[in-house]
C-alpha cells in the first residue's frame, strides 16, 4: 500500500529501508525512525481507536507519551502481547503486528458507540445514583455489564516469556530530558570530571529540536547544532545517555526511579537482553528538563479523527516527513499554532484558516498572512463535523456572529503549554500559578534539584537553552565539580510559543466537548460535578474520573482546573492541583519485579543434608524460607504409612532427622550468663558448664516468643537454639537489648545457624549407634546425663553433641560443622539403618513431640500465649527478680482465671483425625454466633498409640481435664474428651533409654 | 528509598537497615515498681510525631549497630544521626 | 431539606429532558458556634459516625470537621475490600457486623456504593498456611459466617488466572473463600454517608483543621479551636486515621499508635480478567480487579512512621514480584498509578473503638491497614458510644484500656510461622 502522504524528502526516516507492518490485519509500510502513529498517519490512516465510555471514533492527539486516544495492542507471539501502548511511542519495526482495542466488531463499525447516544444516561456519576435496586442486581446484572464495557486493551493470558534486568546507579548530576534545555545541562555540567547522565523517554535525544528545521542556534541549524552536540557528549567518557528510558518516579534523597525499553523497538531482539531494565539512579544533583506539553482546546467535536495538536503536526512533518491531512484549519491561542501553519503550508498542505482566539494577533501573523494564509483575530470554534474523520469545522467570531462551516481533513489546535512539573512535584517541590502561561510552574525545590527550561515555563528556545546551561552548571558545581559557564547560544528562526486558552472556547457548548479524552469527561461533565456540590478538585477528579485514564491527564487536567474554576467562581489557584503520583507514564510491572521471579523471587533455604534427602524421595515442605523433608515414603507407601513407619521405628529402634534449620546463636562474653538470665525466663545464671537448658523466651508484653535449647560450654561461652523460624527475630532481639538497654553487659553474639548442621539421633538405640562413632565422648548415662553436651569428635570431626530429646526417647543431637555435615549423616545414617532405625521427618517429628506434649512455638502458640497457658510455668526461674516479659505476667488479663490453656484431646472414635484450626465447643449443636471454647492446635494418627490424638488450647482446659466436649469437623461435630496432653510415657523413664 | 547516614558507616540505602521505632523509651529499671499503666504506657504509648521524630535504626545489612536518628515525619529527611545513650540533640523543625 | 430520590426512572427523565436534579449532594454550611457532637475527621468512618448519630440516636447537632476534603485520607486510598473472615472472635463479630450493614448500605444510603460480593479468596502456600486458614473457617463458620475451604483445582476454578503449575515458590495448595466478600466504591462510601448524613441536619465543614481541643474545669471537653474558629461541643469523637497521634496529642493523650506509609497500585485498565479477590498473607499480595478494569494491588507498610503519604519504590516492587510470581501473565501489564496513606497501626493491629480517659472525648482509631472493610459497623457503633457514653457490646473489647491490662486481640500474630 502506497503511503501517500508520506513527502518524498525530510524527516528523520531512514527510507534506504522499508518496513512492512499490520494493523487490524492490514498491511502498511514505513521505515526505521518512524513510530506507528507516523506510519499509519503517512497511509492517511488516523481513526486508532475508540474511547473508553461511548466508542466514539479516534485518532491521534499527540506526537509523544501524552497521547491519550492511539492506544493499541502490539503482539509479538509467544505470549508477548501488550495492551494499551501509544502508537506515538511504538517504535515502528519490520513485522509488527498491532491491533486497535475497545471495538467490536471492527474499528470502523463499533457497536459500542451506541453509548454516544446514551452519553446524557452515562454522564460522570451516573452510576452512583441508579443500578441500585433490586439489591442484587448490581452484583448479578448492572456490574457485569459495566465491567464488560469498561477497560481498554486485553490482558495478556499466557505468561510473559520476556526478562527484566534492575540496575542500580550513582551519579552526580542526573538530567531528565534531553531536550535543548537538558543537552545544554548536559554540555555543562559535564565540562568538569562530574559522572553526568542524561534521561530521554525517546529513541533519540533533542526533543522540541527533533522538529525543528528554520531555526538556527549558534549561527548552525538547529539538526546541525542537535548532532554536534550529541557528539560532544558522547565522546565524554563521563557521560552516559539513556535513551528510550522514562524517569518516572521522583523519591526522598534524589532517588529517581528510570524504566529503560531495552529490545522493544527491535524485529528479532537478542534473547541475551532483556526486554526492558529498571535504573534506580541515586544522584548528588538532579536538573529536570522535562519540557511542556501542548494543551487541547476545549469545543464540541474536538475528538474527531483528524483534529490534532499543532505541535504534534508539525512533529509528523518535520520529524517523519508525514502530512497529517490535505486541508488543514488551524484554531489557536498560542503563538506556535504559526509555526505549524507555516511548516504545513511549506509542505503543500492547505491551510485554510488560522483562527486565533485572541483579540490581538501575533506579529508572525502578518508573515503568514503574507504568504496568503487567512488569519483572523477574535474568532472561536463551535464545533467539528465529520464521521470517521473530521469533514469540517464551524468557527465563528468569539463575541458573536454568524458561524461559517469551512471544509477540512485536518484541525489543528493549541491552547498553550503546559510545563511538565510531574517530576518535580513528585520531589515534593512547591509549585506556583505562572499567570502569564496558564500552567503552575516551579516555585521551591526541596530536594537537590533544579528545573530547567520549558518544565518552569522558559518556552523560548534562546531562553531554554541558556537556563539549561546554567542548570547544569550549578548542578556540577554543587556536586563539588567546578565548571566554566557556557556561552548563551545564539538563536534566530525560532517562534516563542506565547498566549493561550483555558476551559471551554467562547460560545461553545459543553456538551461533547472533551476535556478528558480517553475517559470521555467534557466540558459539561465538569459542570455538573462543581453543580452537585464536587468542588475539591480531587473530588471533580473522583467524581468525573478527568486525569485517571492511562495518560494521567498530561493534556486535560489544566482545562478541567479551568473548568472548575469557571463553574465555582474561584481563581485557578483556589482550586489547588491534584497530585502527582508516580509513575509518570505507565511502567511494566515486569520491569519494576526485574529479576525476582522463580527461584530469585524468594531463595529457598537448604541444608547440607538436602541433596541426600532429595536422592532418596523425600517429600518436601515449606517452613519459613527453609525447604524440609516432611517424609521418606518408600516405593509402596503413601504419606499416612510412611509416617506412621518412621515413628514407630524411632519409639522402637532408632530416628534420624535432619535438625539443621534449629537457629543456633553462640552467646559468648564475660556476661554472656547474665545476659541470658535476662533474656530467659529460666534461671540460667548458674547453669553448670556442660549442661543444658530449656530456654522459653517472652515479648516485653508477657507472650511466648521463642524457645530452645540452651547449652552451657564455658563460663563465658554459651550454645543457644531458636525455633527455626525465630531464629532472626531472637537474634535481632538480643542484639536490640544487648546494644541499647544493655550496653554495660560485655556478650557478643554470632549466628551459627548456617555453621552448624544438625542431626537428631532418637530413640533407645541412639548411644549404641553413636559409640562406634566417637571415641572421645563417653556416652555413658552417668557420664552424660539427659540435658548436658560435651564437646568432641564424630568420625573425626568436631562435634557438639547434645543429649536432649524431642520425642521423648533417648536421644542425641550431633552439631557438626556443615561442610562435613553430609558425610557425618551418611555414617550415621548406615549406623540407624544397622540398627533398624528409619529417617524421618519434619511429620514423624510433630507427631513423636505431640505424643509428650511438647508445644511448638507458632503452632501451639500464635501471639497471644503465656508460660502458664501452656503449662511451662514450671521453667520460669524461681526468684527472679526480671526477665523480659516478666512485669506483663502480672498483668490482669494474663492472671485472669479462665485463659486457654493447654491440653490432649482424644476423640471418642479413635480412628477420627481432627483438623488443625477446628473449635472446641461446649455443646454438640452449637448455636449460630455462639463462642468457641479453643481449638485444635495439633492432631495427628500415632502410630505408636493405635489411634488419634490432638493438642489444644481450651478455656480453663486444666480444670476440664475429664470433660467431655465437642470439635468441629468438615462434617459436623466430634465428640472429644479432654486429657494430659502428655500422651505416651508420662513418667518420662524413655529418656534414659 | 530512604538514603540513612549510619554514623558508622556513611549513607547508605535503607534496605540495609531495620527500624527500631521510637528513641529514648528506656526500659523501666525496676519493672516491678511500674503500676499496670505505666508498663502499659512503655509498652505500648508512642508519641508518633508529625515533625521531628526521634527513633531507632539499626545497620543490620551493614555494621550491625543500632543507632538514634532525628528526622522529618512528613518529609522524611535525616536531620541527624547520633549512638545509642546519647541524648536526644536540640534541633529545631 | 430531604434530597429528592435518586431512582432509575427519574434519572432517565433527567437524562434526556431538563432541567436536571443537579443540587448538591452536600450542604457546604459555614461552621456553627456550638454543636452536640464534634466529630474530627470526615473519612467513611467519620461520615457514617455522624449519619448514625442523626439516623438513629436522633443527635442532628454534629459537625464533621474534616482539615482538607472529605473522603481525601484513607478512605479514597485503599484497595476496597470488604470482608469478614477475621479469626478472633471479638473481630470477627466487629466486620460481619459491618459486613451485614454492606449487604444493604446502597439502598439505605440511597447511593450506590457498588458492594460487589464477587469472592474474597486467601491463598494457602505451605502446610502451616492451610492450619491457619482452616482454623479461619471453622472459626468463622461457628460465629455464623460464611468461609470455605477449596482445593486447588476449585481455587483455579473460581479465579482462573491462578497459576497451579507445578515448580512455583510457593504453589497453591488451597484457599479460604468467603463469597460475600469482595469489593465496594470507596469514594462513593464517604459521598454517600456525607449525603445522607447532610441531608438529616449534620454539618460537614471542610478545609476546617482543628488546632486545640478546649476542657472545662473538671477536664472534660469543651470544643475545639480550627482554623475556622471555636466551635463549642461536650462531645468529641476523633476519627482522624493516620493523624490520630497528632489529634489526640491536642488532648495531652500519647496514644498506643503508630503511623506508617501504606501503599497501593493500579494497572492500566483491561478488560474483566480477575473475577474476585486474591490475597496472600504469606507474600504479602492482595489483588482484584476494579469495575473501570483495573487492576488494584495492595502493597505492604514501609517500616518506618511517616507522615509522608508516599513510600519507598522498593515495597511496590517487592508487591509487584509477588504479582507476578503468582499471576505470570500480568507480568506485561503497566503499572499506572501508585501512591500511598497513612495507616494508624496498633500494637495488636486491632481497632481502638471508644472512650478515653477525657471526660467527653472519644476515639476510633488504629484501623492499621484494613479500616475501610468496617466503615458501616465502625460508624454505627462508635455512634451508639458517643450517644450513650458506653460501648457498644461489639466495640467494649476495643478498648483502648486493652494496652494496660493486656487482653489483646491480636489477629496477625495468629498467623505467626511455626517449627
Amino acid at each position: 500500500m502506497r503511503a501517500a502522504f508520506r513527502m518524498p524528502a525530510g524527516g528523520r526516516i531512514a527510507r534506504g529501508e522499508t518496513l512492512s507492518f499490520r494493523f487490524d490485519g492490514r498491511i502498511y509500510t514505513g521505515h526505521p525512525g518512524d513510530t506507528l502513529a507516523s506510519a499509519l498517519l503517512a497511509h492517511g490512516v488516523h481513526l486508532l481507536g475508540r474511547s473508553f465510555k461511548y466508542h466514539r471514533p479516534r485518532g491521534v492527539l499527540a506526537a509523544g507519551s501524552e497521547e491519550p486516544n492511539a492506544l493499541v495492542e502490539i503482539d509479538r507471539g509467544g505470549g508477548r502481547r501488550t495492551p494499551n501502548l501509544r502508537a506515538t511511542e511504538v517504535a515502528l519495526y519490520d513485522g509488527l503486528v498491532a491491533r486497535s482495542q475497545n471495538r467490536a466488531p471492527a474499528l470502523s463499525f463499533d457497536l459500542g458507540r451506541i453509548n454516544d447516544f446514551f452519553a446524557p444516561l452515562l454522564s460522570a456519576g451516573f452510576y452512583y445514583k441508579t443500578f441500585m435496586w433490586p439489591r442484587r442486581a448490581w452484583r448479578m446484572l448492572y456490574e457485569p455489564l459495566i465491567r464488560r464495557a469498561a477497560g481498554l486493551g486485553r490482558a495478556p493470558e499466557a505468561p510473559d516469556p520476556d526478562r527484566y534486568a534492575n540496575r542500580f546507579g550513582h551519579c552526580d548530576v542526573l538530567i531528565v530530558g534531553g531536550g535543548p534545555a537538558g543537552l545544554m545541562a548536559a554540555l555543562a555540567a559535564s565540562a568538569g570530571e562530574a559522572r553526568v547522565v542524561l534521561v530521554d523517554e525517546q529513541a533519540a535525544c533533542g526533543g522540541s529540536l527533533l522538529d525543528e528545521t528554520t531555526a538556527t542556534i549558534a549561527g548552525q541549524p538547529a539538526p546541525v547544532w542537535l548532532a554536534e552536540t550529541l557528539a560532544t557528549l558522547n565522546a565524554r567518557a563521563t557521560v552516559r545517555l539513556l535513551r528510550c528510558a522514562t524517569a518516572f518516579g521522583y523519591y526522598a534523597e534524589n532517588f529517581i526511579a528510570i524504566a529503560e525499553r531495552v529490545t522493544e523497538h527491535l524485529a528479532d531482539p537478542d534473547p541475551g537482553l532483556p526486554r526492558e531494565r529498571l535504573w534506580q539512579m541515586r544522584a548528588r544533583e538532579v536538573v529536570l528538563a522535562t519540557g511542556a506539553t501542548e494543551r487541547p482546546l476545549v469545543f464540541p467535536g474536538n475528538d474527531r479523527p483528524g483534529v490534532m495538536l499543532a505541535g504534534a503536526a508539525r512533529t509528523y512533518l518535520n520529524r517523519y516527513a508525514v502530512r497529517p491531512g490535505r486541508r488543514a484549519v488551524i484554531v489557536t491561542a498560542c503563538d506556535s499554532a504559526y509555526q505549524a501553519a507555516s511548516d504545513l503550508a511549506a509542505a503543500g498542505v492547505e491551510v485554510a484558516l488560522i483562527a486565533d482566539l485572541r483579540d490581538t494577533l501575533p506579529a508572525v501573523a502578518s508573515d503568514l498572512a503574507a504568504r496568503g494564509i487567512r488569519v483572523a483575530a477574535g474568532m472561536t470554534v463551535l464545533g467539528t463535523q465529520g464521521g470517521l474523520r473530521v469533514r469540517s469545522v464551524a468557527v465563528a467570531p468569539a463575541r458573536g456572529g454568524a458561524s461559517v462551516r469551512l471544509a477540512c481533513d485536518l484541525v489543528l489546535m493549541s491552547g498553550g503549554w503546559t510545563p511538565a512539573i510531574h517530576l518535580f512535584s513528585q520531589s515534593r517541590g512547591q509549585v506556583r500559578f505562572a499567570a502569564d502561561l496558564g500552567a503552575f510552574i516551579p516555585d521551591r525545590s526541596v530536594q537537590r534539584e533544579r528545573s530547567a527550561g520549558a518544565c518552569r515555563g522558559l518556552l523560548d528556545l534562546a531562553e531554554t537553552l541558556a537556563d539549561g546551561a546554567r542548570a547544569g552548571a550549578a548542578a556540577a558545581r554543587a556536586a563539588g565539580f567546578p565548571v566554566p559557564d557556557l556561552p548563551r547560544p545564539a538563536v534566530a528562526g525560532a517562534i516563542t510559543p506565547a498566549g493561550f486558552h483555558l476551559g471551554l472556547c467562547p460560545r461553545a457548548a459543553a456538551t461533547r466537548a472533551f476535556v478528558d479524552f480517553q475517559n470521555d469527561v467534557t466540558a459539561k461533565d465538569i459542570a455538573r460535578a462543581a453543580q452537585e456540590g464536587f468542588h475539591a478538585i480531587e473530588h471533580v477528579k473522583r467524581y468525573t474520573t478527568t486525569g485517571m485514564a492511562t495518560d494521567q491527564g498530561k493534556t486535560s487536567n489544566l482545562n478541567a482546573l479551568a473548568l472548575v474554576a469557571a463553574a465555582t467562581g474561584r481563581a485557578i489557584p483556589e482550586v489547588g492541583l491534584t497530585s502527582f503520583r508516580p509513575p509518570y507514564t505507565p511502567v511494566t510491572f515486569g520491569t519494576l519485579a526485574g529479576l525476582s521471579r522463580g527461584a530469585l523471587f524468594d531463595p529457598v533455604r537448604t541444608t547440607p543434608i538436602h541433596p541426600w534427602a532429595e536422592a532418596r524421595g523425600a517429600v518436601f515442605e515449606d517452613v519459613g524460607a527453609w525447604r524440609r523433608a516432611r517424609y521418606f515414603p518408600r516405593s509402596d507407601e503413601d504419606m499416612h504409612a510412611a509416617i506412621a513407619r518412621e515413628c514407630r521405628a524411632t519409639r522402637e529402634a532408632l530416628g534420624l532427622l535432619d535438625a539443621s534449620t534449629l537457629g543456633k546463636i553462640e552467646v559468648v562474653g564475660p556476661d554472656a550468663a547474665e545476659f541470658l538470665e535476662r533474656f530467659y525466663v529460666n534461671a540460667l545464671r548458674k547453669l553448670g558448664i556442660g549442661r543444658c537448658r530449656y530456654g522459653l523466651a517472652l515479648g516485653e508484653n508477657g507472650f511466648v516468643r521463642d524457645d530452645g535449647v540452651i547449652g552451657r560450654l564455658a563460663p563465658d561461652r554459651f550454645h543457644v537454639t531458636t525455633t527455626t523460624g525465630g531464629a532472626t527475630a531472637t537474634l535481632d532481639r538480643m542484639e536490640d537489648y544487648l546494644q541499647t538497654e544493655w550496653p554495660d553487659l560485655h556478650v557478643w553474639l554470632t549466628s551459627t545457624t548456617e555453621h552448624w548442621a544438625v542431626l537428631a539421633v532418637q530413640g533407645p538405640q541412639a548411644r549404641a549407634a553413636l559409640a562406634p562413632l566417637i571415641t572421645d565422648i563417653d556416652l555413658a548415662p552417668a557420664a552424660f546425663p539427659p540435658m548436658s553436651v560435651r564437646v568432641g569428635h564424630i568420625l573425626g570431626v568436631a562435634t557438639r553433641l547434645f543429649r536432649v530429646s524431642f520425642t521423648g526417647e533417648l536421644g542425641f543431637e550431633i552439631n557438626v560443622p556443615a561442610d562435613y555435615a553430609g558425610a557425618v549423616w551418611e555414617a550415621v545414617a548406615a549406623r540407624v539403618a544397622a540398627c533398624g532405625g528409619a529417617v524421618y521427618g519434619t511429620e514423624a517429628m510433630h507427631v513423636l513431640r505431640a505424643e509428650k506434649g511438647y508445644a511448638i512455638i507458632g503452632q501451639e502458640t500464635d501471639g497471644t500465649v503465656t508460660p502458664g497457658d501452656l503449662g511451662l510455668d514450671w521453667t520460669i526461674g524461681k526468684g527472679k527478680t526480671d526477665f523480659i516479659g516478666k512485669r506483663a505476667l502480672a498483668l490482669p488479663d494474663l492472671r485472669r482465671p479462665g485463659r486457654k490453656q493447654l491440653v490432649g484431646l482424644l476423640t471418642t472414635d479413635p480412628a477420627l483425625v481432627l483438623e488443625e484450626g477446628a473449635q472446641i465447643i461446649a455443646g454438640p449443636n452449637p448455636s449460630p454466633g455462639s463462642t468457641a471454647l479453643g481449638h485444635v492446635t495439633s492432631a495427628y494418627p500415632s502410630a505408636t498409640l493405635g489411634r488419634s490424638i490432638a493438642l489444644g488450647l481450651v478455656a480453663a482446659g486444666r480444670q476440664r481435664l475429664g470433660a467431655r466436649l465437642y470439635a468441629q469437623t468438615p462434617g459436623g461435630v466430634a465428640e472429644v474428651d479432654l486429657v494430659s496432653p502428655v500422651f505416651f510415657d508420662p513418667a518420662g523413664r524413655r529418656i534414659d533409654g | 528509598m530512604l538514603l540513612i547516614p549510619c554514623p558508622y558507616c556513611g549513607p547508605r540505602p535503607e534496605i540495609e537497615f531495620s527500624y527500631g521505632g521510637e528513641a529514648h523509651l528506656a526500659r523501666p529499671r525496676d519493672p516491678a515498681a511500674c503500676d499496670d499503666a505505666a508498663w502499659g504506657d512503655f509498652l505500648y504509648a508512642r508519641t508518633n510525631p508529625k515533625g521531628i521524630h526521634a527513633e531507632r535504626w539499626r545497620h543490620a545489612h551493614g555494621c550491625g549497630r543500632f543507632f538514634n536518628a532525628l528526622r522529618h515525619t512528613v518529609s522524611d529527611q535525616f536531620l541527624i544521626t547520633y549512638r545509642i545513650g546519647a541524648p536526644r540533640p536540640e534541633i529545631a523543625a | 431539606m430531604a434530597p429528592s430520590r435518586f431512582s432509575l426512572l427519574t434519572l432517565l427523565r433527567q437524562a434526556f429532558s431538563g432541567p436536571p436534579d443537579l443540587s448538591a449532594h452536600w450542604r457546604s454550611p459555614a461552621p456553627g458556634p456550638a454543636y452536640d457532637v464534634v466529630i474530627i475527621g470526615a473519612g467513611g468512618h467519620g461520615l457514617a459516625t455522624a449519619f448514625h448519630l442523626a439516623a438513629e440516636h436522633g443527635i442532628r447537632r454534629v459537625a464533621v470537621l474534616e482539615k482538607g476534603w472529605l473522603g481525601g485520607g484513607n478512605t479514597g486510598r485503599n484497595t476496597t475490600i470488604v470482608r469478614s473472615n477475621y479469626l478472633m472472635a471479638e473481630s470477627a463479630a466487629l466486620y460481619e457486623h459491618a459486613l451485614r450493614l454492606w449487604e444493604g448500605l446502597s439502598q439505605a444510603l440511597n447511593y450506590n456504593v457498588m458492594y460487589s460480593p464477587r469472592g474474597v479468596m486467601m491463598l494457602a502456600h505451605n502446610v502451616h498456611d492451610i492450619a491457619v486458614l482452616k482454623r479461619h473457617i471453622y472459626a468463622n463458620r461457628l460465629a455464623g459466617i460464611d468461609n470455605e475451604w477449596l482445593s486447588p483445582a476449585e481455587a483455579k476454578a473460581f479465579c482462573p488466572p491462578l497459576n497451579l503449575a507445578g515448580g512455583m515458590r510457593y504453589p497453591v495448595l488451597g484457599a479460604a473463600l468467603q463469597r460475600r466478600g469482595g469489593t465496594a466504591r470507596h469514594d462513593a462510601v464517604a459521598w454517600g454517608y456525607a449525603r445522607a448524613a447532610s441531608a438529616l441536619g449534620v454539618d460537614i465543614i471542610q478545609n476546617c483543621e482543628v488546632t486545640a481541643i478546649d476542657r472545662d474545669r473538671a477536664g472534660a471537653v469543651s470544643g475545639v479551636e480550627t482554623t475556622r474558629g471555636a466551635i463549642a461541643a461536650r462531645k468529641i469523637g476523633v476519627v482522624a486515621a493516620g493523624h490520630t497521634s497528632v489529634v489526640m496529642a491536642l488532648a495531652g493523650l500519647r496514644m498506643p499508635l503508630e503511623s506508617y506509609p501504606l501503599q497501593a497500585l493500579v494497572s492500566e485498565p483491561v478488560k474483566p480478567v480477575f473475577p474476585c479477590v486474591v490475597m496472600s498473607n504469606t507474600i504479602h499480595a492482595y489483588i482484584s480487579q476494579s469495575d473501570k478494569g483495573e487492576l488494584v494491588i495492595g502493597a505492604g507498610t514501609d517500616a518506618y512512621v511517616s507522615y509522608s503519604q508516599t513510600g519507598g519504590l522498593h515495597i511496590a516492587t517487592h508487591t509487584l514480584d509477588a504479582i507476578c510470581e503468582l499471576f505470570p501473565m500480568f507480568r506485561r501489564l503497566r503499572m499506572l498509578r501508585n501512591w500511598g496513606g497513612i495507616v494508624d497501626v496498633t500494637p495488636d493491629r486491632s481497632p481502638i473503638i471508644g472512650l478515653t480517659p477525657v471526660p467527653g472525648l472519644f476515639v476510633n482509631c488504629g484501623w492499621g491497614t484494613g479500616g475501610f472493610k468496617a466503615t458501616p459497623g465502625s460508624g454505627q457503633v462508635f455512634a451508639h458510644t458517643i450517644a450513650t457514653g458506653a460501648p457498644h457490646p461489639i466495640n467494649a473489647p476495643f478498648s483502648l484500656d486493652r494496652f494496660r491490662c493486656g487482653r489483646l486481640i491480636d489477629e496477625a500474630a495468629a498467623a505467626a510461622v511455626a517449627h
